[in-house]
């Protein structure tokens, strides 16, 4: 087994594939898979809101209303950043840059992603719920539509509750790759759970765009 | 090591990554500013078109689609073939439903079953 040394192989090399193209496309069509399945996950819940929101529009546009374009659209702008950072990270390794370049991108997609929660929860369902329009919790909308607009709500906090899920497992993702990077696990030829947590990631950001789009814009603002 | 890492991925350059970076910003900007201006159903269309042109500079720069093999692309696409095939069937079903039987209560049954006969 003499051939099996050190040099023939590039670190993180898994001796079932041929070589280290065919293990990166392997990593990265078992992500995809595995979005695929998220694909379809957040799209029963678009599809449900389509149908709900044909039968129901006037109520959807008023309880559309009651959500505040401007941290909305302030969300969508961070997450945006993140995916750019998310992409330099990864640039980082694959141009094999020192492993503070890496680890400074990845904190920094930290720390706008908490920033994407932390405004998500104080300024957003924090006052939903001082504002009484969490249906279950805190309920008190006495003006028109009320059952369609408590229907619209309840989509609401569905889909951003498990978009957000979607960013606390990703923070959980961030902060392993960290320590990965501090161990040195990554390299140029190297840096597969780099480039599938951002698949991750960027996938995160895709659901929150059309959320944006479907429950902040819906009905016009004007 | 090299700008240009051969068969283990292929490395875009920054400048690529904040055009698309400034295109998706100015994408959210277009999209906030357009839902202000009263253009019917077709805010949601407008709507729903940017959302997708995001989508795609997303999956295809950020995501490294545009440099992915045809098996992976082909998986992509399955994926968002059977997320049109729910959609589309969903809508198909409840959007062209006729509600007469309801519309009478569950007395309306009774007629209806008389009618059969």
């Amino acid at each position: 087994m003499a051939a099996h040394g050190a040099d023939k192989h590039p670190p993180g090399f898994a001796h079932q594939f041929e070589d280290m193209a065919q293990q990166k496309e392997a990593s990265t069509l078992g992500m995809w898979a595995f979005l695929v399945t998220e694909i379809l996950f957040f799209g029963g819940m678009f599809t449900a809101y389509t149908i709900y929101r044909e039968l129901h529009f006037e109520s959807f546009v008023t309880g559309s209303h009651l959500l505040e374009v401007k941290f909305g659209a302030t969300n969508t702008y961070v997450l945006i950043c993140s995916s750019l950072t998310m992409a330099l990270a990864i640039r980082s390794a694959q141009t094999g840059k020192r492993k503070g370049q890496i680890i400074f991108w990845l904190i920094l997609t930290m720390i706008l992603g908490a920033l994407f929660l932390g405004l998500k929860l104080r300024f957003e369902w924090y006052r939903d719920y001082v504002d009484g329009i969490v249906p279950g919790i805190s309920w008190a909308y006495n003006g028109p539509h009320a059952p369609g607009v408590q229907m619209f709500m309840c989509f609401y906090f569905f889909m951003t509750g498990v978009h957000a899920l979607h960013m606390v497992a990703g923070l959980g993702i961030l902060t392993v790759l960290v320590i990965m990077t501090a161990r040195n696990k990554f390299s140029p030829e190297y840096y597969a759970p780099l480039e599938i947590s951002g698949l991750y990631w960027h996938f995160v950001d895709i659901v929150w765009i059309f959320l944006f789009a479907l429950l902040y814009l819906i009905g016009g603002r004007y | 090591m090299s700008e240009h890492s051969g068969d283990t991925g292929h490395v875009v350059p920054v400048s690529t990554y904040v055009l698309v970076f400034l295109a998706l910003m100015a994408g959210t900007a277009l999209t906030t500013g357009v839902a202000y201006i009263d253009l019917g159903r077709w805010n949601t269309v407008v709507a729903l078109t940017i959302a997708v042109t995001k989508m795609m500079l997303v999956v295809l720069f950020f995501m490294h689609v545009k440099y992915a093999t045809g098996l992976t692309r082909i998986v992509i696409l399955a994926g968002f073939f059977w997320l049109g095939i729910m959609i589309t069937l969903t809508c198909s079903d409840e959007l062209t439903r006729v509600w007469e039987i309801n519309s009478a209560g569950w007395g309306g049954i009774i007629p209806f079953l008389l009618h059969l006969f």
